[in-house]
């Protein structure tokens, strides 16, 4: 294979995602728990992106870091706001892109980004983890069940509840205190998912809702979220089986700038 | 002995005072019994649960008891309770009784941060809670402690051995738990880490206070009332001193409350009934 490759790790706070990119195909993607280890988690999600993709570490001309931890890449050559890459990921996923919205384990943006997936405008939720992946991580606690088994079951809700504290921290007590008052698990879970939509529109309507809304981030798995959504903006949103490594795709496709207008004449360094 | 009991069942601990329900003329005196234990999922357990151990260690029995309030988060989870007060007007009213002298009194919990100013009688004039966002609440501190390896009870001396505390600097509870993780990823110690974490419980703590423009004296109750640096951290950040806790039982400010109230509510049914 020719030093052609190119790669995108996106360092989440709690999913580490990596894509190496052969031109503008995805050749190997990869997913690992980010831990408490970023940069191991770095390391193990690019090498096994590297074997998905049957390529060695030589063959990759460029890598650039990005999301949370992208300063602990430590092969990277570069880094890219996470904003940016979400931006580029979500236009080369779904051409017809206009508004982006990435909800993450610990964050949720909004963007609106040009045809060429240049950000427009942004809003994120930097002080507060209310409407996160982690408002899910609660539910998934307070109830004991696996993440990828809410989204299915709050689908089966006749009667949802609805929340009514914002905090992440408050939440799980108010989810226990449903329980406690009778109410049944995909009610209660149902009222979670709203709580999380209501809360991403909102960043949604700051940034401005553009159609087409392209979906983004390991929540975009979450078959509830994704109805509730497109009910709410009254559009369907573009969700794919590679939106949870939209900003790793993002990332190799500014890695692959970087290669193509040939300003990699170090390669190699770290 | 005929008691009335005091039961608070908060977000994360329940606390239970056992008070003699005799009148008395002097002061309120040493409660019979109190007991501490973590609250869970099941309140009304809970609440059984808190109300046998305090029973246990007192050396009396379930029949002693003739008088039940119930406070806090989980009050009306409490089925054997024969009254339901707010966890403000149990706290206001215990702090009243506690410091005789204070008009203001800062209460920081497993979820909750209480900030109140009292007015005659113990009765609450102005307050401010986080009731909206968990930051600057005990559930923060407790998360790290279980991060670090130890349990809430080790807050104190860890925090008291750190030689340079870390600065955690997100408001948000869950974003200062990574912030955390991140230190300790970096090789700092426990001790740094804990104090880091009193240090940024004080901050957000003192916010909520100040907002309601505390006047003096000050009293300081609440489960992490026991830990010398959040005393002193919130001391310095308030510009000010708060007594003394005399009897040791500002960690269960609300059970008091609850049991005071609770007692004087019981008095009020004998006096009125029926010769």
């Amino acid at each position: 294979m020719s030093a052609a490759l190119v790669g995108g790790v996106d360092v989440g706070s709690t999913q580490t995602k990596a894509v190496v990119m052969d031109d503008t195909r995805v050749a190997g993607r990869a997913i690992v728990d980010t831990g408490a280890r970023l940069t191991e988690a770095a390391g193990a999600a690019f090498r096994q992106a590297l074997d998905a993709a049957g390529a060695g570490e030589a063959d990759v001309a460029c890598v650039i870091g990005t999301g949370y931890g992208r300063f602990r890449v430590a092969f990277g050559h570069a880094q890219v706001t996470e904003i940016s890459c979400h931006a580029r990921g979500a236009v080369y996923l779904f051409p017809g892109t206009r508004s982006v919205l990435d909800i993450g384990g610990q964050d949720t943006k909004a963007i609106r980004v040009s045809e060429t997936g240049q950000v427009l405008d942004f809003c994120m939720n930097d002080k507060c983890s209310a409407g996160t992946g982690r408002f899910l991580g609660a539910a998934s606690q307070a109830l004991e069940l696996p993440l990828g088994e809410l989204g299915p079951l709050a689908l089966r809700a006749k009667n949802p509840v609805t929340m009514t504290t914002t905090c992440t921290v408050f939440a799980e007590s108010e989810i226990l205190g449903w329980l406690a008052r009778g109410r049944k698990t995909e009610d209660v879970l149902a009222g979670v998912h709203a709580a999380i939509a209501s809360r991403s529109l909102a960043l949604l309507r700051r940034v401005g809702i553009e159609p087409e809304i392209t979906f983004t981030g390991g929540v975009a798995r979450n078959v509830a979220m994704v109805k509730l959504l497109a009910d709410l903006t009254g559009v369907p949103l573009n969700v794919g089986e590679d939106s949870h490594y939209c900003g790793a795709i993002g990332a190799a496709l500014y890695a692959l700038d970087r290669v193509l207008v040939g300003a990699e004449a170090g390669a190699g360094s770290s | 002995m005929r008691l009335t009991a005091g039961i608070d069942v908060g977000s994360a601990y329940t606390k239970v005072v056992l008070a003699p329900s005799a009148p008395r003329t002097g002061g309120d005196g040493a409660p019979a019994g109190t007991a501490v234990i973590p609250s869970g999922y099941d309140f009304a357990r809970a609440a059984e649960r808190g109300l046998a151990a305090a029973l246990d260690a007192a050396g009396l029995s379930r029949d002693d008891v003739e008088y039940v309030a119930a406070t806090g988060y989980g009050r009306y989870m409490v089925p054997f309770r024969d009254l339901a007060v707010t966890e403000l007007t149990c706290h206001a009213y215990a702090a009243h009784r506690l410091f005789p002298s204070v008009r203001s009194v800062l209460d920081v919990g497993g979820q909750t941060v209480k900030a109140i100013r009292l007015g005659e009688g113990g009765r609450v004039k102005a307050f401010r809670l986080n009731d909206k966002c968990a930051a600057g609440s005990g559930a923060f501190l407790e998360k790290t402690m279980r991060y670090l390896g130890y349990g809430a009870a080790d807050i104190a001396s860890l925090a008291g051995d750190a030689t340079s505390p870390v600065t955690v600097s997100s408001v948000c509870a869950v974003f200062a738990e990574s912030e955390v993780i991140n230190h300790l990823t970096d090789g700092r110690g426990a001790e740094d880490i804990c104090a880091g974490a009193v240090l940024a419980l004080a901050e957000r703590a003192a916010q909520v206070f100040k907002r309601v423009r505390p006047a003096p004296e000050f009293a300081l109750t609440g489960g992490l009332v026991r830990v010398p640096l959040l005393r002193r951290a919130l001391e310095k950040a308030l510009g000010l001193t708060f007594q003394a806790d005399p009897g040791d039982l500002g960690v269960y400010a609300g059970a008091v409350g609850a049991a005071l109230l609770g007692r004087e509510r019981l008095h009020k049914r004998i006096a009125q009934r029926p010769a």
